[in-house]
C-alpha cells in the first residue's frame, strides 16, 4: 500500500520547540510543569504559546514536579487533555504520583528529556532517570531524533486516550543531544492533526451532575484485581499502539515499529540501543558492513509494554547480541535493558549470547568508534568466557 | 444501603472499573470498621440524661438514638475509640473490653 503523505511543511527548529508545537497542534487543554534542565525550553515555549493566546489551555505554574503531576491528575480527572514534561530530578520528585496517574488510568502525556540523576550532579544525558521509573505502569516510548519527537508527541495522545487503553504515556528524548539540537523537521497541517486526533472523550470525569469516586482505597480483597486490570490494559495497549503508528504512517509516510532493525539480514552480531544512540550506532554498523563484518543493529523504540515477541523475532538468528545500556543498576546485574532483554530471550531454545556494555553515562560522548571498540571487546569476551556481568565502557583505571 | 451485585471477594479483575472508579455513592458503608474494635462503650441508663453529647462527638458516626431518647453504639461501625466515654457529661459511659 502506498502512503499518501499529508501536506508537510519543512522547518528548521530546535527539537524542544518542535515538541511544544506538537503539544499545541494536539490541542492540549491543560498543562502543569516545572522547568528543569534540559526540558526547560519545552515548557517555556508552551507557556509563551498560552500567554500569547496561540494555545487555548490552562497553564498552571507549580512549585515542584510533585505538584506538577498532581495538578495534571486533577485536570485529567476533570476531562482535559493534559500534558507535562520533566527530566531527571524532576521525574524522581514525581515518583509517587507517577504510579497514581497510571493506577487511576489518566491519559496524561509527558515528555521526559532524559538526563543523569544526581549525585554527582550532572545535567547531561543518560537514561538513569527513566530506568528508575521503569515500573510506573505508563506506556513508554523512546525517540531517536527530532522528527520522531514531534511525531510521537502527537501520537502519544491518541494512544493514551483510546478507551481501551486509558494510560499515561511518556515520550523519552535524550536531553541536549535531542532537546537542544536544531533539526530540519516536517510538520503536518493543523487540519491533518485534527482529523488524526479527535477531542478526548473521558470514560469518567469529575462532574457534579454525575458524581463518581476516584482514587478510593482498595481492600486486600480487590487490590490485586484492580492491579491486574491495569497490567492487562498496558499489555494490550501494544495492539492499539501499532494501529496508531500505522495510521500515522499512512498520513506522513513515516513508519514506526516497536523494535526497529537496521542491516540485520544475515547479521551474526547485533547491537541493541535505545534513543539517539541508535543513529550513532547506525553509522558504526554501516562502517562495519563496509568492512565485510556481519553486524546489524536493533533498537527498542517501545519500552513499555515490552515488545517480547518482536524482540525475539528480531534477534533469534544472531550469535551475539551486544546490549548497550545508558544506565547502571548499581549492585545489580548491570544495565536494566540488558537485564530485561536477557529475561525475554531466556525461554528460547536457540538464542544469541548476550554481553552488556554500559555507555554514555552523565553525558559522556559516544562516537561511532566506540562501537568498533565494543565489538572487538565483546567478541573477545565471548571467546574467553565473560569476565563480568557487565562492562562499564570507558571507565578509567 | 448500597447493594453490590457481588461481594468484593468474588469480583473478578474484568468486573473492576477502569482505575478503580466507584460509580455509586456510599460504598464505604460496606466496610465494617467495627471489626477493628478492642473495646466498646456501655451506657448506664440510670445516669444518662439523654443530652446527646455522645452522639454529637462520635467521629464515625456510630452512635444511634434508641426509642426513648437513649443512645447505643452501632456494632458494625464503632471502632471503640472511647471519645464518647471521655466526653459524656455524667460519666455514664464506660469502655468494656471485647470478649475473645
Amino acid at each position: 500500500m502506498s502512503a499518501h503523505p499529508a501536506k508537510a511543511q519543512r522547518v528548521g527548529m530546535e527539537v524542544s520547540i518542535a515538541v511544544s508545537h506538537a503539544v499545541q497542534m494536539a490541542r492540549a487543554e491543560a498543562i502543569a510543569a516545572y522547568p528543569i534542565t534540559p526540558q526547560t525550553h519545552i515548557v517555556e515555549h508552551l507557556s509563551t504559546l498560552v500567554a500569547n493566546g496561540e494555545l487555548e489551555a490552562e497553564f498552571i505554574n507549580v512549585e515542584s514536579e510533585h505538584s506538577a503531576l498532581s495538578a495534571c491528575i486533577g485536570m485529567s480527572a476533570a476531562g482535559a487533555r493534559t500534558y507535562t514534561a520533566t527530566s531527571a530530578q524532576g521525574l524522581a520528585l514525581m515518583h509517587e504520583i507517577l504510579f497514581i496517574a497510571s493506577g487511576m488510568r489518566f491519559p496524561i502525556v509527558m515528555t521526559v528529556a532524559n538526563r543523569a540523576l544526581s549525585a554527582p550532579l550532572s545535567i547531561w544525558n543518560d537514561h538513569s532517570d527513566i530506568m528508575a521509573a521503569r515500573d510506573i505502569g505508563w506506556i513508554q516510548v523512546f525517540v531517536e531524533n527530532g522528527q520522531e519527537a514531534y511525531d510521537h508527541t502527537i501520537m502519544a495522545f491518541k494512544i493514551a486516550e483510546h478507551p481501551e487503553v486509558l494510560l499515561p504515556t511518556i515520550v523519552n528524548l535524550d536531553g541536549f543531544i535531542l532537546s537542544h539540537v536544531v533539526e530540519a523537521l516536517e510538520f503536518i497541517s493543523q487540519e491533518d492533526v485534527d482529523a488524526f486526533l479527535p477531542p478526548y472523550q473521558p470514560k469518567y470525569r469529575l462532574d457534579p451532575k454525575k458524581p463518581v469516586t476516584m482514587g478510593a482505597f482498595a481492600m486486600p480483597e480487590i487490590y490485586t484485581e484492580v492491579k491486574y486490570a491495569h497490567q492487562v490494559a498496558l499489555t494490550n495497549s501494544y495492539h492499539h499502539i501499532l494501529k496508531v503508528w500505522d495510521e500515522w504512517a499512512n498520513l506522513t509516510g513515516r513508519r514506526y515499529r516497536p523494535v526497529e532493525t537496521y542491516l540485520t539480514e544475515d547479521a551474526k552480531v547485533l547491537f541493541l540501543t535505545m534513543g539517539s544512540l541508535t543513529e550513532v550506532a547506525e553509522v558504526a554498523v554501516e562502517e562495519m558492513r563496509a568492512q565485510g563484518l556481519p553486524v546489524g543493529l536493533v533498537s527498542l523504540r517501545l519500552w513499555r509494554p515490552f515488545p517480547f515477541d518482536a524482540l525475539r523475532e528480531a534477534v533469534k538468528d544472531a550469535e551475539l547480541l551486544i546490549v548497550c545500556d545508558r544506565a547502571l543498576s548499581a549492585g545489580g546485574p548491570g544495565g536494566p535493558v540488558h537485564s530485561e532483554v536477557r529475561n525475554c530471550l531466556y525461554p528460547l531454545e536457540s538464542k544469541p549470547a548476550t554481553v552488556n556494555y554500559i555507555i554514555g553515562l552523565g553525558g559522556r560522548d559516544v562516537p561511532p568508534e566506540a562501537f568498533h571498540d565494543i565489538l572487538a571487546r565483546a567478541q573477545k569476551e565471548v571467546e574467553s568466557g565473560p569476565s563480568g556481568e557487565f562492562f562499564l565502557y570507558g571507565v578509567r583505571g | 444501603m448500597i447493594k453490590y451485585t457481588k461481594p468484593l471477594e468474588q469480583t473478578t479483575w474484568r468486573e473492576t472499573e477502569v482505575g478503580g472508579v466507584l460509580t455509586v455513592p456510599g460504598t464505604a458503608r460496606e466496610y465494617r470498621t467495627g471489626d477493628w474494635r478492642s473495646q466498646h462503650p456501655v451506657w448506664t441508663k440510670s445516669r444518662c440524661i439523654r443530652c446527646g453529647v455522645c452522639w454529637t462527638v462520635c467521629p464515625e458516626p456510630a452512635i444511634v438514638e434508641e426509642p426513648g431518647g437513649y443512645f447505643d453504639m452501632d456494632p458494625n461501625y464503632c471502632k471503640g475509640c472511647g471519645i464518647c466515654a471521655r466526653e459524656c457529661v455524667t460519666g455514664c459511659i464506660s469502655m468494656v473490653p471485647e470478649e475473645e
